[in-house]
């Protein structure tokens, strides 16, 4: 058993365990589930020592005969990008359980979709056979439909309903899309397994089907990301969804949209996406603004973050438009790749800030004011020194400010797409400025100018919560200041989808 | 004819003989033992299973995929013996939960397991039936029981009202299919599937209009629009083990005559009947789903869904170019087998605690029963088509089967239609798990029930998460006995 099916099945076992135990045994049920996640975090840091560095490829590849009759087989791997996301994922998966150490409602339930959720999510990741691909693809909309439906705010039903619906759509089109790749193979060589089908692209130059299939997987993943203006239930779920949801959302599950385009889209249809790469550029551009001007609008500091979150999406969208707009064009790889890259980074970047800000959202929220109106605020700097740290921080590191995360994949975006799609880029610069805007306009009226004596006397972080945060902020430091080795380990998989995309069969 | 032969109908003799020695127990137990009838029934629907899988063996050593027997009239082949394997299975665990339920309605009980092992038998008939009279009489043999059965509880307005509804819809559809079945044989100058098929070819329009007509039985038998409307009606006023059962045994005994006269006797070269089916299936789908969508009543729910059901496996049967066709259907029968009976084992417990079958009456199940209210939201996900449960590889077989066979937009509209259908779906599983429950008190669950939920549930996840074995059970089974 390799290292990555350890990990992948850690969270389930976790579960399957949850399942057995009372339900009103709280104390152990916590146990469990916080030893589940934080033994599956410490399973994938360790399957970065299986990792050869100096490989592009995937590697750690495990694979079993699954459905034999039909050519579906257990099949994982990771290269640098999937791996990485895959921390990404147990890190958060780990904080959201701490966090939600203090949930007291239907525990056992709460806890059981969570473990169930975090091996749909690794295995979305892991997963090189399109079959399974798309078993855990689905296995994470209906944990995530619960956890908005039951533990979610005063329009939770609504809100589940319309999040279900939607991803379920795009899902259900990318499965035609998969099998319009299997039954294009030739016959004898029919199979799911993702690199052979890379390989084989048995669509390309099959004209119509080749273009369904590909607005097959398109429509799934921009759903999924989400895409404008494909976003209309992020604002819902994410504002319904209880605070560790609301992490896992938009740390994780937005990912798996992004991560689809670069592992699947990319590779499989190069020829597609290029014809395209204009038109879902000014899509990515019009989410970068739109989010951000939406996001300056509001009121509600939840709705605020998630907002941000469309836009920011929109930056790692057009660096993979812009990847797959140099397709082709020898002197624009390097580009390309620098573009790829930052889009990548920018995938973990995002899903360590945002997931920051959501949990900095719950504090006040869930336990404290009961309420987060942006204006109801005022001076909580001096009320609550460290929460402010934190929050401002995080806030920072969301605009973009240099010396943090989110800046240097910005900057990487921006300077791989400014060669190959000028244009749209010097537009979505814009979104930059309005994203400080309405970060720094944040900051100034919740923490600082005349105390609001109505916060006087709230408690400041306690240490479920410094446990929760504190390692995001660190993580934010650290690849703000000093992002050589992540960059480059990254790199490793942006050369290779680069490679893939300009391969020519 | 050679006495030999008839070795291939021990399961069908056994399930007769099994009626007629229900109806003597029953005769000679007291009032409070009649539960006696219904493990007799049980125990002799086992050794019929058996006895299927036995010829299965036999046809296995003779290395054929079947045998014709009776002068051509009854086959016995792989296809036929799955088929045979449902209906038992389906026969069984309806018994079973109508031991928890029949008693609290009627003084008469055991009766209604009778009358199943005779409809039963019929089942059997008609997957194998080979010849135009005998699956005439074959599926007339299930209408009747099914009547008798949809109208069992003498006391309720509304189950009366479903036996006599179901008979008069059925009455003039069988007058239709019996007209189509004459036309063919008019044309043809003859009754078995066999030798009809290399004569249709000369005999144009009258052939279209007999291959249609016989449509109009078959569709009513596995509710397929146009010849839908007794469903709900039906579904509703039955005793809710009766609905089960006719939501899956005559509608999977109708989809094996239905692709047995089909496949066999009307080659699509002769009757394009192909994209008559596939239209035939998008109306199904499509009606059937969205008139699900308002329904607040579980069982009237489920009717509709059904119906929305034999239009999913309508596409299997459009898709006959495909080599993936037969598969689909019989994938797809086997996952819908276990998740609708196990959705309405779940409504029948819920109704016999809380006296309804109102959705909303639902609200808070997952406080007041963990189990059962996980194994209906596993029923519900697995209708809508989402891995890992059975449902989900239904549907993958059938898509894939669309798509082989050049029906990309019927596919298309079977994803489009399983997204409309998410909603009603979910619904309950609104109730269940979102809503608070008017009284948090456990509800009984009794013991019958519990096992046959069980076997539903499992069954679900098994085909969802291990089909191998399964597959390979399909795989063989698909083979029909085609003509010359």
């Amino acid at each position: 058993m390799s290292i990555l099916t350890i990990t992948l099945f850690l969270p389930l076992a976790g579960a399957l365990v949850v399942l057995f135990l009372p339900q009103d045994d709280h104390d152990r049920i916590r146990r469990v589930s916080l030893a589940a996640t934080g033994l599956a975090f410490l399973a994938s840091l360790a399957a970065l020592a299986f990792f050869d560095f100096g490989r592009r490829e995937i590697q750690l590849i495990e694979q079993a005969p699954w459905i034999p009759a039909i050519g579906v087989q257990y099949k994982v791997g990771v290269d640098s990008m999937s791996l990485a996301l895959a921390i990404l994922t147990t890190l958060l998966t780990l904080i959201s359980i701490i966090y939600s150490l203090r949930v007291s409602e239907r525990v056992k339930e709460y806890h059981l979709l969570f473990l169930i959720l975090e091996t749909g999510m690794l295995g979305v990741f892991f997963a090189l056979d399109f079959f399974l691909f798309y078993v855990f693809w689905e296995l994470t909309l209906v944990p995530m439909y619960f956890l908005i439906g039951i533990w979610g705010g005063p329009r939770r039903e609504y809100a589940a309903i319309k999040f279900f619906l939607y991803t379920l759509v795009g899902s259900l089109a990318m499965l035609l899309g998969i099998l319009l790749l299997y039954f294009n193979m030739p016959p004898g060589e029919r199979t799911f397994d993702v690199l052979r089908i890379i390989e084989a692209r048995p669509l390309s130059g099959a004209g119509l089907l080749s273009q369904l299939a590909f607005w097959g997987f398109y429509l799934s993943f921009a759903i999924k990301v989400p895409m404008w203006p494909f976003h209309t239930w992020l604002p819902d779920a994410h504002v319904e969804a209880p605070t560790a949801g609301s992490v896992i959302l938009a740390a994780i599950l937005l990912k798996l949209g992004t991560y689809g385009f670069v592992r699947f889209s990319l590779p499989l249809f190069p020829e597609v996406f290029q014809q395209h790469a204009q038109f879902i550029a000014v899509l990515a551009v019009v989410g970068v603004i739109y989010g951000a001007l939406v996001a300056m609008a509001q009121t509600d500091l939840k709705k605020l973050v998630a907002y941000s979150s469309v836009n920011h999406m929109g930056y790692v969208m057009l660096g993979v438009a812009a990847a797959a707009a140099a397709r082709g064009r020898a002197d624009l790889a390097g580009p390309a790749a620098t573009a790829l890259n930052g889009a990548v980074l920018e995938m973990l970047a995002h899903g360590v800030i945002t997931g920051a800000l959501f949990l900095i959202v719950g504090v006040i929220y869930d336990y404290r004011a009961h309420t987060r109106g942006v204006d109801e605020f005022g001076g909580l700097w001096g009320v609550l020194p460290k929460y402010g740290a934190v929050a401002i921080t995080a806030m920072f590191a969301s605009l973009g400010l240099p010396g943090l995360m989110g800046f240097v994949a910005e900057f990487l975006i921006f300077v791989g797409s400014f060669s190959v799609l000028p244009v749209h880029t010097a537009l979505a610069a814009l979104g930059i400025v309005i994203t400080a805007a309405f970060f720094l306009w944040t900051i100034q009226r919740i923490f600082l100018g005349p105390t609001n004596p109505k916060w006087m006397n709230l408690p400041d972080l306690d240490r479920r919560e410094a446990w929760s945060l504190v390692p995001l902020v660190v993580l934010m430091v650290v690849f703000g200041v000093y992002p050589r080795p992540l960059v480059e380990f990254l790199n490793l998989s942006a050369t290779q989808v680069i490679q893939l995309v300009g391969m020519v069969r | 004819m050679n006495l030999t032969d008839l070795r291939w109908l021990i399961p069908e003799f056994i399930v007769a003989a099994l009626a007629v020695t229900l109806l003597i127990v029953d005769l000679l137990t007291s009032e409070e033992r009649k539960d006696l009838v219904g493990w007799v029934g049980i125990l002799g629907l086992a050794v019929a299973a058996v006895a299927v899988v036995r010829t299965l063996l036999d046809l296995g050593t003779l290395g054929t995929e079947g045998v014709r027997i009776l002068a051509d009239t009854y086959t016995v082949d792989e296809f036929a013996s799955y088929f045979k394997l449902v209906a038992l299975l389906t026969t069984g665990l309806v018994i079973l939960v109508g031991m928890d339920f029949f008693p609290r309605f009627t003084r008469y009980p055991a009766e209604s397991y009778t009358m199943l092992v005779f409809t039963c038998l019929g089942l059997l008939l008609m997957a194998s039936a080979s010849e135009l009279v005998l699956l005439l009489l074959s599926i007339e043999f299930v209408s009747l029981t099914s009547y008798l059965l949809a109208g069992y509880l003498k006391g309720s307005p509304k189950s009366n009202e479903a036996g006599v509804k179901y008979f008069l819809f059925g009455a003039a559809t069988t007058g239709v299919m019996a007209y189509g079945f004459s036309l063919l044989y008019g044309a043809t100058g003859s009754t078995s599937l066999y030798e009809i098929a290399p004569k249709l070819a000369r005999i144009g329009p009258v052939g279209v209009l007999g291959v249609g007509m016989a449509l109009a039985g078959f569709g009513f038998k596995v509710s397929m629009v146009p010849f839908h409307q007794w469903t709900p009606d039906v579904y509703e006023g039955a005793p809710t083990p009766i609905t089960a059962y006719l939501s899956v045994g005559p509608k999977a005994a109708g989809f094996a005559a239905l692709v047995r006269t089909l496949f066999v006797a009307i080659p699509a070269e002769a009757v394009d009947w192909s994209f008559l089916v596939a239209v035939l299936s998008a109306l199904s789908m499509t009606i059937g789903n969205l008139l699900a969508l308002p329904q607040r009543n579980i069982k009237r729910m489920l009717a509709y869904s059904s119906i929305s059901h034999a239009g999913f496996m309508l596409i299997a049967v459009a898709s006959a170019h495909s080599a993936w066709a037969r598969p689909a259907l019989l994938v797809y029968v086997g996952a819908y087998l276990f998740t609708n009976l196990g959705a309405f084992f779940a409504a029948i417990l819920v109704s016999l605690a809380v006296g309804s079958d109102e959705i909303p009456d639902y609200a808070g199940l997952s406080q007041r029963a963990p189990g059962v209210a996980l194994a209906m939201a596993l029923f519900m996900l697995s209708l809508v088509g989402i891995p890992p449960t059975a449902g989900f590889f239904g549907k993958y077989y059938l898509f894939s089967a669309a798509i082989d066979a050049g029906f990309l937009w019927l596919a298309a509209l079977g994803v489009v239609n399983s997204v409309i259908s998410l909603y009603y779906y979910v619904g309950v599983i609104r109730a269940m798990y979102l809503m608070p429950a008017a009284r948090p008190t456990p509800i009984p669950q009794p013991a019958g029930l519990r096992f046959a939920l069980a076997v539903a549930a499992l069954g679900t996840v098994a085909l969802g998460v291990f089909p191998q074995p399964f597959v390979t059970l399909v795989q063989s089974a698909q083979r029909l006995l085609a003509g010359f």
